[in-house]
């Protein structure tokens, strides 16, 4: 739980330099942070290198923890929530391999850099915390406009009606709004972000942060930011309140708890167990343990 | 990083990685040597080298051996190494006149200066299968160079050719080059923020994965489009590499490179003066990939007409549409990601769609 050894003796990862990327391309991605920290919520282009693992895969969200990533750090690695998911098991391996001298942590508090695929973690976090999102689709004005150049356009005049008028015709086709995940948001009322696939139950923890939450896309080559204490509100109409996921049995009406650590005000993870019933369990791994850990302190 | 170790997805990505190196071994083959691949599979390792967009030919050889002679993988190889690699300076432009030409042919006319000179190409092959190649002994296998190289006379043929399309521009037929101290656009250090210069459409073409290019440039061929392209010149050959010397800053020859170039003409446009001329349509990238650069020429003059109409047709005319979707490594990275957990994004969708259903049903309940 708490590795102390660093990378220094590994040969496999001697051949590159500290965090991979040549210096100008840090230079590059830190430069590119401090304007997207400028301007909240402005998608800013920049060069985006390959990284040795797929596009799609979380090249963005690498590049910026590689750039942020200093000897003294500790860094801890999340997909779904989760530290031991296939792809946060592999990106935490590769900074093992390519950073010596940082440590890892699978604790929220420990870590000084998370860098995080949908999910925002729950134990909220402080100002000498940065939250690094992995992000696919950098533009919200994508589900309404293809063409890159007209987005840029719209966004700049903080024309944002057609994605209004989606919201309205699911109105009027479902009585609901149907945006399950990377819900629009609003960046200090003016530009309107694509949060990444986060949960609607995570976009509420955008909103006047402690922490710097930063995101990368690194296929579409855009790095954006929510900075701290910053205004982040879902979009929404004002007599349709903006709804998280509920969790809630629709037989019983009771809300769905932790089978592990018993958190009925978590996001949770619905699975079939061996015997086909469903079951619910925290997604974000560390919040679970932790509560399990003051679970047991306490008896 | 300090390693944590952690539950399950690191070890089973542990466990995949030594299977995955394991099935090369399984069976009796020797080990490939990086020289057969370069050898004897040049056209898919002259792919690699194209799409990966760094000329390292062994690194290219290893690329596929160590991803099992994934064209996609090995080309990404290239890429992520690429990374790691500063940008230390830059070439003036090269003139392809002063290629060492291994093939070029033209379409357009049925003789050339210099010649049309054919090289090795499959194009008038029978695609039948030459049995005897199933089993084929290293002496066998020898004597085939031996016999080439034979009686061959030193020297037979020049090693570089005067352009095609030369004769052409003599004639008044193409408009004359214009010459361009335009900073040509580096693809690598900047993103393509559109509208981009016609070199950061060319630069993003020859990296390209030939698959994308092709299906998008043969759209334009057989009817959403209409470029009709005439091969002005194919050729393919080694082009000296002249970098400018650290110390005296003057041009020296750092090597040669293994290049495809494919001029296409296309029909006629009303030029600036008045007069119609032909138009052009340009394709070029590292190592010997004629479909790729062929493809590459035909979407490059179908963007260009174009944009010299101000009115997209077709997608193959849609700069932001062909040069965003024709990179191989983040096309197959990004659907190769569909495979990684999304459960959590999936638990959002049940939940819209569960509330969808509660209110559908309430409706079909309510008393009308």
């Amino acid at each position: 739980m708490h590795p102390v050894d660093t990378m220094g003796q590994n040969r496999e990862g001697a051949e590159y330099g500290f965090a991979f990327l040549d210096e100008d391309a840090k230079r590059e991605l830190r430069r590119t942070i401090f304007k997207a920290v400028c301007i909240p919520g402005h998608q800013v282009p920049y060069a985006s290198r390959e990284m040795p693992i797929a596009r799609g895969f979380g090249t963005g969200g690498m590049q910026l923890t590689l750039a942020l990533l200093g000897p003294d750090d500790t860094c801890k690695v999340i997909d779904q929530g989760a530290d031991d998911s296939v792809n946060a098991a592999n990106i935490r391996a590769f900074f093992a391999l390519t950073c010596p001298g940082v440590t890892g942590t699978l604790r929220t508090e420990e870590a000084s850099v998370i860098q995080t695929r949908h999910r925002i973690p729950e134990l909220p976090l402080r100002a000498d915390q940065i939250l690094v999102f992995q992000v696919p689709y950098p533009d919200p004005l994508v589900v309404v406009e293809s063409n890159a150049a007209k987005r840029r356009r719209m966004h700049g005049r903080a024309d944002y009606a057609r994605l209004w008028v989606k919201l309205y015709e699911d109105m009027v086709a479902f009585d609901e709004i149907t945006i399950s995940h990377r819900y629009p948001t609003r960046i200090n009322g003016h530009y309107i972000i694509d949060p990444s696939p986060i949960p609607r139950f995570d976009v509420p923890k955008l909103h006047q942060a402690e922490c710097l939450y930063l995101f990368g896309a690194g296929r579409e080559k855009r790095i954006y930011a929510v900075p701290p204490h910053t205004d982040a509100i879902p979009i929404t109409f004002n007599d349709v309140a903006f709804a998280v996921e509920s969790f809630r049995d629709k037989t019983t009406g009771k809300r769905h708890v932790c089978r592990r650590c018993g958190a009925d005000d978590s996001f949770l993870d619905e699975f079939p167990d061996n015997d086909g019933a469903r079951v619910f369990q925290c997604s974000d791994a560390a919040w679970c343990d932790m509560r399990l850990e003051r679970l047991e302190a306490a008896e | 990083m300090a390693y944590v170790a952690i539950r399950g997805g690191a070890d089973a990505i542990k466990g995949s990685a030594r299977l995955m190196d394991a099935l090369r071994a399984m069976g009796s083959s020797a080990p490939l040597e990086l020289d057969q691949i370069e050898r004897q599979m040049p056209l898919l390792h002259s792919r690699v080298l194209s799409e990966g967009g760094l000329y390292h030919p062994r690194l290219a050889s290893l690329a596929l051996k160590q991803s099992l002679g994934d064209s996609l993988e090995a080309a990404f190889f290239l890429r992520a190494y690429r990374s790691t690699k500063p940008r230390l300076g830059e070439t003036a432009p090269h003139d392809t006149r002063t290629m060492r030409v291994v093939r070029r042919v033209s379409a357009a006319f049925k003789d050339i200066p210099g010649g049309q000179m054919l090289g090795a190409t499959p194009d008038y092959l029978h695609r039948l299968f030459r049995f005897e190649l199933m089993d084929e002994g290293p002496e066998t296998f020898a004597q085939i160079a031996r016999d080439w190289f034979g009686n061959r006379p030193k020297a037979e043929a020049p090693l570089t050719f005067p352009k095609v399309l030369d004769t052409l521009r003599d004639e008044g037929l193409l408009a004359p080059l214009a010459e361009s101290d335009e900073e040509p656009f580096d693809i690598t250090r900047e993103p393509l923020i559109f509208p981009v210069p016609r070199s950061a459409q060319l630069a993003t073409m020859a990296r390209g994965e030939t698959g994308g290019l092709l299906a998008l440039a043969y759209s334009n061929m057989r009817g959403y489009g209409d470029v009709h392209p005439t091969v002005g010149e194919l050729r393919v050959g080694y082009v000296p590499v002249m970098v400018p010397h650290p110390v005296t800053g003057k041009p020296m020859e750092a090597g040669e490179v293994l290049v495809t170039e494919c001029e296409i003409v296309a029909m006629f446009e009303k030029a600036d003066d008045g007069a119609p001329v032909f138009t052009l349509g340009y394709g070029a990238c590292f190592g010997h990939n004629e479909v790729k650069a062929i493809a590459m020429a035909v979407l490059d003059r179908a963007i260009s007409v174009a944009k010299d109409k101000g009115r997209i047709a077709n997608p193959s005319e849609d700069p932001e549409f062909v040069l965003l979707h024709v990179d191989g490594i983040e096309s197959m990275g990004f659907c190769t990601h569909y495979k990684m957990p999304h459960y959590v994004t999936f638990q959002s969708d049940m939940d819209r769609l569960r509330a969808a259903r509660t209110k559908a049903e309430e409706a079909a309940d309510a008393p009308r």
